[in-house]
């Protein structure tokens, strides 16, 4: 290949149409592969130059429009893979922002360090982990993933800055969060965790309602690094909020039987199924869910204690079938999740209430507690309780029915998760996200042009500042040549 | 942008008079709709239409006056319009009229105006704004068709004529956009009241302006790439269509 070719291999080119993980909102964009930092940094070049909009996209498990761009320029970072340095007796990881959080642990697993932080997928970037500001089941006791980050590095549209949480804070944290909107993070300095095996100690328990469920989480989540509890969406009346609670630590050598001690930290997680197919959307209703929860819920042990289950077994379970997203049909669907501070616990209930009476079936509802924030201010963990869910597109009432939603959130000093969002009213933003002036600022600092949006940007007017009841002006166009025709001007019969 | 369920923030509206228009335009607003162009040809009514809607929450209504025949000033209204909206998320084509077949189907002028507002200047319309929704990789075009081209009656050849070619026209560019970002939306009422009908007899299967919004709105929801309204005149033109010509020609109507 030339010369001329590679450079043109770089200049966007192959249109497709992306969509993120709920396969809702699609548009096309200009995809770029990049493999190196250097094709990047000639990438965002050339997209600055030619004045077209730019964001990054890792393996797109965001579920709304954050990793697309319509009409713009989506560089795919996953070429950008590699493992820089690693150190192994301190666990300091630097790696390229492609890398993916499975790659990570299939490499230093068996070395003995964990990711600090893990979502409920492994396939998710480093890249992506930073601007979601990404939490997991620890939360509530180590917070969230970009408490890890020692350093980045960020390419912005005037050339590569090194950023640490000491350098420049106010840049650091702004992408914290950032959904991708501060500059494209290269590659990432990161602190893992130790630990002596790949097995989960695990204790179930089940819980007959919501308040249950919360009286337990609050007073025993301390004793665990890692607590999540499933919830019965569909479940009414007295059994309204009945839960599933898995808790967990990493076993110890000294948990595990004599026999797999002498490999105690072997992970080779394997993808059992694929969903081979787009079924008719309509498959998760609440006819199938109810059934699926009642089996689920059953299924639990009232209590068990210590039973030691693979870390993909406990952290990524919805890893183990390939495709799980095609399950919602062709339409897509929608994850809702929120947070609200501890003391809003009756916003939460009023939440479930809803979801409950207008048996909106959702496969998988999650309940956990987060513990306190870090500085990010469009980061979206705040401490008090995060509940998350899908709905199917497709009933009419899901889009009204989380706008109502949405009212009991922000009512509450709450918040959706902006990585999760794809409908979102603009409006009540800056109700959820108070501190998105300060973010706005240092975004116009590193991008004054605006070379950086997304879908999700535009649709929640994120990076310009909101239009404050503009009064609508009067018509400019000229009056066209009279015509003839007496017939009035209306639709069709 | 259209958000998950296919809700727009902004639209153009070529027909911005239309009472079918007007019904959707009430029901996007009240879910995303903020900003909004009424392109057409009547100064007043479309400024009539800007105030209804702008009574209904903090939207932004421009207009602009344009008759879908001045081939001349298409580019330019396309090209203004969409400047000021930014991104285009709707372009809802709803321009159309109906003539009066009695007297047009003798007026070989009355039938050229007809064909040449509801089709072919309708067609270009629709190529221009497909351009700027391919371009910008994003949008949703919905075409008021009717149920009237579906299969063309004696009663109002005319008329039913031009909706045919619209329809045939729109299920092409529909095939064309996939994979461009873009979408195309063709909504077939049956008779609405409405001002265009106003005076003529219902015929069967009749409906109002709001409830054919609501169909559309519910097709915008599901991505339906034919909304029909009301939904059994689905059922009932698929047998339509097969009818022999000596019962069709009998049916009242």
């Amino acid at each position: 290949m030339t010369a001329d070719g590679v450079a043109a291999r770089h200049t966007p080119g192959v249109r497709r149409s992306l969509t993120g993980w709920g396969r809702t909102a699609p548009s096309a964009c200009d995809v770029s592969e990049v493999h190196t930092a250097e094709d990047l940094d000639t990438v965002l070049a050339g997209a600055t130059h030619s004045k077209r909009s730019v964001v990054a996209r890792g393996l797109g498990r965001s579920y709304g429009d954050a990793a697309q761009c319509a009409g713009g320029v989506v560089i795919d970072m996953t070429g950008l893979d590699t493992v820089l340095e690693a150190d192994l007796d301190t666990g300091v990881v630097r790696m390229g922002a492609g890398t993916s959080l499975d790659a990570l642990m299939r490499a230093f697993v068996p070395r003995g360090w964990f990711v600090p932080v893990t979502p409920g997928t492994r396939h998710v970037t480093v890249g992506g982990a930073i601007a979601a500001d990404i939490h997991g089941k620890n939360h509530h006791r180590d917070g969230s993933f970009c408490s890890y980050v020692t350093r980045l590095s960020l390419a912005t549209p005037s050339g590569r800055v090194e950023v640490s949480p000491q350098s420049d804070p106010d840049l650091f944290w702004a992408t914290a969060g950032g959904m991708g909107l501060t500059g494209i993070v290269v590659d990432a300095t990161v602190q893992m965790v130790r630990i002596e095996t790949a097995t989960m100690r695990v204790d179930t328990e089940r819980a007959q309602n919501l308040d249950d469920c919360l009286t337990r989480m609050t007073e025993h989540d301390g004793d665990y690094r890692y607590s999540v509890a499933w919830i019965d969406c569909l479940a009414r009346g007295a059994k309204m909020g009945r839960a599933v609670l898995t808790r967990a630590d990493h076993a110890r050598l000294e948990d595990l039987p004599p026999a797999r001690r002498a490999d105690a930290l072997c992970f080779n997680p394997v993808v059992g199924a694929q969903v081979p197919i787009t079924p008719p959307s309509g498959l998760v209703n609440p006819v199938t869910v109810a059934a699926f929860n009642e089996l689920w819920f059953r299924k639990a042990p009232r209590s068990r204690t210590g039973e030691l289950q693979s870390m993909a077994t406990y952290f990524h379970p919805l890893d183990g079938v390939g495709s799980w997203n095609r399950m919602y049909g062709a339409r897509g669907f929608v994850q809702y999740q929120f947070v609200v501070p501890f003391g809003a616990e009756e916003a939460l209930r009023a939440v479930l209430t809803r979801l409950s009476q207008r048996r909106m079936a959702s496969f998988v509802t999650v309940l956990k507690r987060f513990g306190p924030a870090d500085p990010g201010p469009l980061s979206f963990p705040i401490e008090g309780w995060t509940l998350a869910f899908d709905l199917p597109v497709g009933p009419l009432s899901t889009g009204p029915l989380l706008d109502a939603l949405d009212e009991i959130v922000a009512g509450a000093g709450g918040r959706v998760y902006l990585a999760k969002d794809s409908r979102l009213r603009p409006e009540l933003l800056e109700a959820m996200y108070p501190r998105l002036a300060e973010w706005r600022a240092t975004r116009q600092r590193i991008d004054p042009a605006g070379v950086f949006a997304s879908d999700l940007s535009r649709r929640l007017d994120l990076v310009s500042t909101p239009r404050t009841g503009r009064a609508s002006r009067p018509s400019r166009a000229r009056a066209s040549a009279k015509t003839k025709t007496k017939a009035k001007e209306v639709a069709t019969p | 942008m259209n958000d998950a369920m296919g809700m727009p923030q902004t639209a153009v509206v070529v027909g911005g008079t239309s009472d079918i228009a007007r019904a959707v335009l009430r029901s996007l607003v009240a879910r995303r709709l903020r900003r909004i162009v009424l392109v057409g040809r009547d100064e007043i009514g479309l400024a009539a239409v800007a105030k209804e809607l702008q009574v209904l929450g903090p939207i932004e209504v421009d207009t602009m006056t344009f008759d879908v025949t001045d081939m001349d000033r298409l580019g330019t209204v396309v090209a203004d319009s969409s400047a000021r909206l930014g991104q285009v998320d709707l372009v809802l084509v709803a321009a159309g009229i109906l003539g009066d077949q009695s007297s047009d189907e003798s007026d070989p002028e009355a039938v050229a105006r007809v064909l040449t507002t509801n089709f072919t200047g309708t067609a270009a319309v629709m190529t221009a704004f497909a351009a700027v929704l391919r371009s910008q990789g994003h949008g949703r075009m919905i075409v008021l068709s009717s149920v009237a081209g579906v299969r063309v009656r004696r009663a109002n050849y005319v008329y039913g004529a031009s909706k045919a070619g619209l329809d045939g026209f729109a299920l092409g560019m529909a095939e064309a956009l996939r994979g461009s970002g873009a979408s195309l939306m063709i909504v077939r009422p049956g008779w609405v009241a409405t001002g265009m009908t106003e005076g003529l007899d219902p015929a069967p299967f009749a409906t109002t302006p709001q409830a054919v919004a609501a169909d559309v709105v519910a097709g915008m929801e599901r991505s339906t790439p034919v909304v029909w309204s009301p939904g059994p005149l689905r059922l009932v033109f698929a047998v339509m269509r097969l009818l022999p010509a000596a019962l069709w020609r009998r049916l009242p109507g």
